[in-house]
């Protein structure tokens, strides 16, 4: 488990973490989400203690990251797949890493042979591709066996296989029984991966919750296809209902389908289409960290896309 | 589903003390530093310039000695004549101990090294062991070669010494020495400034620059200061005569301790105290 507390980081007058409070439990995938500049990477560095908060505190298992003796076996974490010497063999990056921490050679062999990267090993690791330095880099997390799990954008530059891969491995190691903590920017794949949520916004804590309740959480909207548009929003509108006009649609929230079709009888306004539409996980992220975004183009929020 | 939030995993193989943890990181660190090239090079080089370039002013002394006059026999060291290629060895030793810490701080491998070992000051003391043994060997096998090689070459003008006589071995041992400081010293500087090119600066300013600066110096400043720098201690070190006869092999051993202690003490200060 980790857990922070009153977790604080400042780098002058710059608050990178502001008072984060909360627990990554085991056996369940926690995603870690927020905006660019977030304090996502931060929050990590200060749990593997690379940075010390300015106040509060951050444990793993009950004890500071800095307290473990031969932390590999405790924590495994991919937060910078190119912290690594570019000339060094991949094998040579893993073994340093073993013999810092009392892990046997032949430990090496059976992480580079999980990742896929036995046939490449004597290869000097700055020669790697994105996706196979990421490889990489959880072959590096996994060396000590952990039962706890950090990975910084683990998906960044991966091909759909190499997606897929990463899912399929996190969910059997969470199943495990392990602690899964990872960081992403893409929420399609927090909602394929993720069970738990930690959202973050400029440092501050938005919502620790799971994936179903945060989605959840918002009222979402319904969709109506009509001829007479313009009749049917003044109808809704009248009837509390916040209206979006789209191109030959309306999208209404505030209001029940169930209104929206009893309304339209009344006023003997004919409907084509009434679609409930669920709120995606994209949705109900921006919906938390609207207030949050440091630096977002004007079009931000209606474009709907992260990318 | 049934979560399970357990996990079961071996015991740690070894028990957690300091000595365990410091031996653990001298293995992490002589894997990493066999293990890139510029390693290999930077040694190669230094044992290269130290054997050749002193084989070269041996020869050039040999073919000179007929014109040389009394003054200048009576005050000749075959010794520290055959170990000058140090003057530039020290260099090619020095940016191995630049990049031993350099190359961890420009690639940020350091993040990926002190999560492995949160104690920092575990780290740089076993990389500075890894670094002092191994220059402290090649420094040795430099040292032995040119010195064997330069008497055989000086012996043409029956100006040879033998490692027996006098101070002898003590100048070839105490070459290898200076070597294995000037490396700790650039490994010291590098750990506090976290820059490559910073630290070889810094380092060739001291061995380089510094002995120049301080012969320009009116006397006595000039003796003064020089006896100060860690270039003039080393000079002393492998000679068989105090050099410039300014420092004895004791007070040279001293000052160049010094140097090593003052750098290596704020590298260890400086690590522990940022965030990486």
């Amino acid at each position: 488990m980790i857990k922070a507390q009153g977790l604080t980081k400042r780098y002058g007058s710059t608050i990178a973490v502001d008072h984060l409070d909360f627990e990554v439990q085991p056996g369940v995938v926690t995603g870690f989400l927020g905006p660019n500049g977030a304090g996502k990477t931060t929050t990590m560095r200060l749990i593997l203690g690379l940075d010390s908060p300015t106040s509060g505190t951050v444990t793993v298992n009950g004890r500071l990251y800095a307290d473990v003796p031969y932390p590999l076996h405790e924590v495994g974490a991919l937060l910078d797949a190119k912290a690594l010497h570019p000339s060094r063999s991949a094998y040579n990056h893993l073994l340093s890493l073993a013999k810092s921490s009392r892990i046997s050679r032949a430990r090496v062999d059976v992480v580079l042979d999980l990742v896929g990267l036995s046939d490449v090993a004597g290869r000097p690791a700055g020669k790697f591709s994105l996706g196979m330095g990421q490889r990489l880099g959880i072959a590096a997390a996994l060396l000590g066996d952990p039962p706890i799990l950090m990975f910084d954008e683990p998906v960044n530059g991966l091909d759909p296989e190499g997606i897929l891969w990463i899912r399929t491995l996190l969910k059997s190691l969470a199943m495990e029984g392990r602690t899964i903590f990872l960081s992403s920017h893409l929420m399609s794949e927090m909602a394929q991966t993720a069970d738990q949520l930690i959202v973050v916004g400029r440092g501050r804590l938005i919502a620790a919750d799971s994936v179903a309740n945060v989605i959840g959480s918002g009222q979402g909207t319904v969709r109506v296809e009509t001829p007479r548009l313009d009749d049917l929003a003044q109808v809704l509108r009248n009837a509390g209902g916040i209206i979006t006009l789209l191109h030959n649609a309306l999208e209404v929230s505030g209001l029940e389908s169930k209104t929206i079709g009893e309304l339209a009888l009344e006023h003997h306004i004919v409907l084509h289409e009434l679609v409930r539409q669920r709120e995606s996980l994209e949705d109900a992220y921006f919906r938390l960290t609207e207030a949050s975004v440091d630096f977002h183009g004007s079009n931000t929020l209606v474009s709907g896309d992260p990318q | 589903m049934t979560i399970i939030t357990h996990f079961e995993r071996a015991a740690l193989p070894h028990p957690d003390t300091a000595k365990g943890t410091f031996w653990a990181a001298v293995g992490a660190e002589w894997v990493k530093l066999r293990s890139v090239k510029s390693t290999v090079w930077s040694l190669l080089v230094t044992v290269v310039i130290t054997v050749g370039l002193g084989a070269l002013l041996c020869a050039a002394i040999v073919a000179r000695w007929d014109h040389l006059d009394p003054f200048e026999r009576l005050t000749f060291d075959a010794t520290a004549r055959s170990l000058s290629g140090i003057f530039l060895a020290q260099l090619a030793i020095g940016v191995l101990g630049v990049l031993v810490i350099g190359s961890e701080y420009t690639t940020g491998s350091i993040r990926t090294t002190f999560a492995a070992i949160p104690r920092r000051r575990t780290v740089i003391a076993a990389k500075a062991a890894v670094l002092a043994a191994v220059s402290l060997v090649v420094g040795l096998i430099g040292c032995f070669t040119a010195f064997g090689i330069g008497q055989v070459i000086l012996q043409g003008k029956h100006v040879g010494v033998s490692l027996g006589d006098p101070r002898v071995l003590r100048a070839v041992v105490g070459g290898a020495i200076y070597l294995t400081a000037v490396a700790v010293i650039g490994f010291s500087m590098a750990t506090v400034l976290r820059r490559t090119p910073g630290a070889l600066a810094a380092l060739f300013a001291v061995v380089l620059v510094l002995p120049i600066l301080s012969n320009a110096l009116p006397s006595p400043w000039d003796n003064n200061v020089s006896k100060l720098l860690p270039a003039t201690a080393g000079e002393s070190l492998f000679s068989t005569r105090a050099a410039g006869d300014i420092l004895t092999t004791g007070h040279a051993i001293i000052v160049l301790a010094v140097w090593v202690v003052v750098t290596f003490t704020a590298a260890m200060i400086a690590v522990g105290r940022r965030d990486a």
